[in-house]
């Protein structure tokens, strides 16, 4: 299924994209099968999605956690802990 | 309630007369302004640039200050945040909120600030000398804004 991922802060500049368009196999359901897929790519979205590192993310524009669904056309974002105010 | 993330400064004066709107039912006004500091973590800091996510940050806004809506009685609340390359001395953020009486008006101002610095997604990048650096998340925002988890009723 084909979904659109959107990169923010630290990540943006790590990934060297503002986003993109991505072909998620159909074993991957929800945001942790997403994170997987994306440190299996190798390159810099591995350095960027390797264990361990701060990303948060957010399914549709709300706040979301690694078992949060994943579906056909949806918006993904990830991003560093936030630091506005 | 509103909400908006803007690139141009604002007047905190202007902005404040326009959420009463001579409403004679309010009887306090909370404010909080944020500003840009010339040092940070023990060095100079030139300048920043503020990033955010178009609609999702709008969104989650409107929804801490819906929550301060929820949780105490106060009549209208705005919160204003920039974007955008700012310098020390700027201001970044403004939260307003109007009541009957101080007490919800300064817990709900305080509630939107600390939520705001642990939700909403904005990311700062900050000017050294040494060159540019992403600005990390404190431990200390997270215990502030936790600090409200368990106080889930209308209280004053």
């Amino acid at each position: 299924m084909s979904i659109r991922i959107l990169y923010f802060g630290r990540l943006r500049e790590e990934m060297g994209i503002p986003g993109e368009m991505f072909e998620l196999t159909q074993q991957a359901r929800d945001v942790r099968g997403l994170r997987a897929q994306l440190a299996a790519r190798g390159g810099t979205s591995a350095v960027a999605f390797a264990q361990g590192k701060a990303v948060r993310v957010s399914v549709n524009q709300d706040l979301a956690r690694d078992d949060t669904p994943v579906r056909e056309g949806d918006e993904i974002a990830f991003f560093p802990p936030v630091s506005g105010g | 309630m509103s909400v908006r993330v803007q690139l141009e400064d604002f007047d905190v004066g202007a902005e404040i007369a326009a959420l009463r709107r001579a409403d004679p039912r309010v009887g306090a006004v909370a404010s909080f302004i944020g500003l840009v500091r010339d040092v940070n973590d023990g060095d100079a800091i030139s300048g920043m640039t503020l990033e955010h996510y178009p609609g999702m940050t709008e969104k989650s806004l409107a929804g801490i200050v819906a929550e301060a809506k929820q949780r105490w009685d106060i009549l209208d609340a705005l919160v204003v945040h920039r974007v955008g390359e700012l310098k020390p001395l700027d201001q970044i953020v403004l939260v307003v909120v109007t009541g009957a009486h101080r007490g919800a008006a300064f817990a709900a101002c305080e509630f939107i600030m600390d939520y705001l610095k642990t939700r909403a997604p904005f990311w700062k990048k900050e000017q050294t000398a040494q060159g540019a650096r992403w600005v990390d998340a404190r431990v200390s925002d997270d215990q502030a804004a936790e600090r409200w988890d368990g106080q889930l009723s209308k209280s004053p």
